[in-house]
């Protein structure tokens, strides 16, 4: 930046400094760089933080949008119900959080507490308006009746029969009671009154379960011979088992109907008594089956299948308990004293009656002893066919 | 009306299980019982975090909707206490619970479980305040003391806090904007159906 022209003033004033000395025109120049650095300085400053952003340095930039979030994924695995360690042990301890309980309570208290309980009264109705339209299905010899006997079923059958028939109906009642007594029961007994009254009815529930799994299991065992399906089925389940019309359809030891009946108990009712027994396990310290992850899962899923397959089961056993008392004349007394009148045999098993006579099987507790061999002698031509 | 919320601090919690000592003892809770417990995620590994977790006193309670007798009921406070007079341990609010916090004692015959237990916020039960009959079935009731839960008010990093929801947000606010980062207000999405 040399200068030629040097006004004569700053020339004449000193002789030492006027090397250094600047001209107006170079101050000049100096200022209005000045002013343009601190002015270009002023504005670029703040947008600093952008490059530092640019450059992958600020605690914001970490934190963009990502597919893979750490922390996000972290937080997102804890609420789906990762375990962890805790020192303090117990069932879920190591949970911090389970969705699972959200969903079996929304089926808990929507459906299955609220909807499905009303198949039981709409079973019991419909049984109620049968009876009171069709009435009841009567013997047609009634009235004169021989009074001649035949075995339908021995006192164990009897026995494992009632035990687990009165257990059913203990189990149903108490069951039914936690399911909607908070809805149907708690107006009508208080508070106080409904929780001494759920507290029986869960012990009652608790020991009567496994009395009850115990009789179906023996059920199954004794009675699965009677029970497998044969092409006579097919045709009593085609006529309606009879139970619209006058003339009944034939049926050997066991009609359709029954062996239905007891190929639900060996299947829903297996499922109701394995889920009861999962949910009791604390008591009976049964090992869970593998595969699910926690007992707490477990029970979850065994209470809803328990719930939901223990009402449809108590809706189908009304009909059940109405055939066989009320519904069908004669029938009561089967399982009762063990033995059904051959009439009664005739008219609703006519292929096993005549079995049972060709067998000499049929009793005639009026006539001497002697002369009961008589009674089946008529029959034993038939066996030979 | 305060709204009592309990929140705990990832940042901070060492583990060091302090508050489950701290409510064991206050509420000489039964044997096999915790009513608080800390869990650890990612144990051992770089970036590990450890939560203390007891019962959150949810909004609408899952315990409450759910139980059979209707045991429960939620106070002025919003807190979420139940009446072991009429609890029959059933263990339906062990399933629906979110946070596993109810817990039962066990009974003398096969293990059947007793009347449930869980974390009172140290608020006591039905029961006349500060009576014998309370301290023996929930604990202490430090809330009628004037106190807040013992857990918090014992734990050395401060990282557990209790009392009303608006001052414990507020102190977790203050936190996050000192030390950088992302709130994560943890459980309280679940519990009182906000982040």
């Amino acid at each position: 930046m040399s200068q030629s022209t040097s006004p004569p003033v700053s020339h004449s004033t000193s002789k030492a400094n006027g090397k250094h000395k600047k001209t107006m025109a170079q101050r000049n120049r100096i200022a209005m760089w000045s002013v343009f650095f601190v002015l270009a300085t002023s504005l670029a400053l703040p947008l600093m933080s952008y490059s530092v952003h640019w450059l992958g340095m600020s605690a914001t930039a970490q934190e963009a949008p990502d597919a893979t979030n750490p922390r996000a994924n972290f937080w997102g695995a804890v609420r789906d119900g990762v375990s962890g360690y805790s020192a303090v042990k117990g069932e879920g301890a190591n949970v911090l959080v389970q969705s699972g309980g959200t969903d079996w309570l929304a089926k808990r208290n929507g459906a299955l507490s609220q909807k499905l309980p009303w198949i039981i009264a709409g079973m019991a109705g419909v049984i109620l308006l049968f009876h009171l339209l069709g009435g009841r299905n009567k013997l047609d010899k009634r009235g004169n009746l021989s009074g001649r006997k035949i075995k339908r079923w021995s006192w164990i059958d009897r026995l494992v029969h009632w035990v687990t028939a009165i257990s059913f109906i203990m189990l149903a009642i108490t069951g039914i009671s936690m399911l909607i007594g908070k809805t149907a029961l708690i107006p009508l007994l208080g508070k106080a009154g409904f929780a001494t009254w759920a507290g029986l009815a869960i012990s009652i529930h608790n020991y009567i379960g496994p009395l009850f799994s115990i009789g179906v299991l023996l059920m199954i065992v004794m009675w699965i011979w009677h029970n497998f399906p044969t092409g006579v089925d097919m045709k009593w389940l085609a006529a309606g088992g009879g139970l619209f019309k006058k003339n009944h359809p034939s049926a050997g030891r066991m009609n359709a109907g029954e062996k239905i009946w007891f190929w639900l108990l060996a299947t829903v009712g297996v499922a109701v008594c394995v889920t009861g027994l999962v949910m009791v396990a604390p008591i009976l310290g049964f090992q869970l089956p593998a595969g699910i992850e926690t007992a707490r899962a477990n029970m979850q899923q065994a209470n809803l299948i328990h719930g939901a397959l223990g009402v449809i089961w108590t809706a189908i056993a009304l009909g059940h308990i109405y055939i066989g008392t009320a519904g069908t004349e004669g029938a009561f007394e089967g399982m009762s004293t063990g033995y059904v009148s051959e009439e009664w045999a005739h008219q609703h098993h006519d292929l096993w009656a005549e079995k049972m006579v060709a067998k000499g099987k049929v009793i005639d507790p009026s006539a001497p002893v002697a002369s009961r061999a008589e009674v089946a002698t008529p029959a034993a031509p038939a066996a030979q066919n | 009306m305060a709204r009592m919320k309990f929140l705990c601090d990832a940042e901070r919690c060492i583990e060091c299980n302090g508050c489950v000592t701290a409510c064991k003892n206050e509420h000489e809770v039964p044997w096999g019982v915790n009513r608080r417990r800390v869990v650890t995620l990612g144990d051992g590994e770089p970036g590990e975090k450890s939560i203390s977790v007891a019962c959150m006193h949810c909004t609408d309670a899952p315990c409450q909707a759910v139980c059979p007798v209707d045991c429960f009921y939620t106070t002025d406070d919003g807190i979420v206490l139940h009446d072991k007079n009429l609890c029959i341990g059933c263990g339906y609010c062990f399933y629906a619970c979110p946070f596993g916090a109810p817990q039962y004692p066990q009974q003398s015959s096969f293990g059947a479980r007793g009347k449930m237990d869980k974390c009172t916020f140290c608020a006591g039960g039905p029961e006349d305040d500060l009576s014998d009959a309370e301290f023996e079935r929930y604990g202490r009731n430090r809330i009628a003391e004037g106190s807040l839960p013992l857990c918090a008010e014992m734990c050395a990093t401060k990282a557990l806090i209790a009392g009303d929801g608006d001052e414990v947000a507020d102190i977790y606010r203050e936190r996050v904007l000192q030390r950088g980062g992302r709130p994560k207000t943890w459980g309280w999405e679940t519990a009182y159906q906000e982040g």
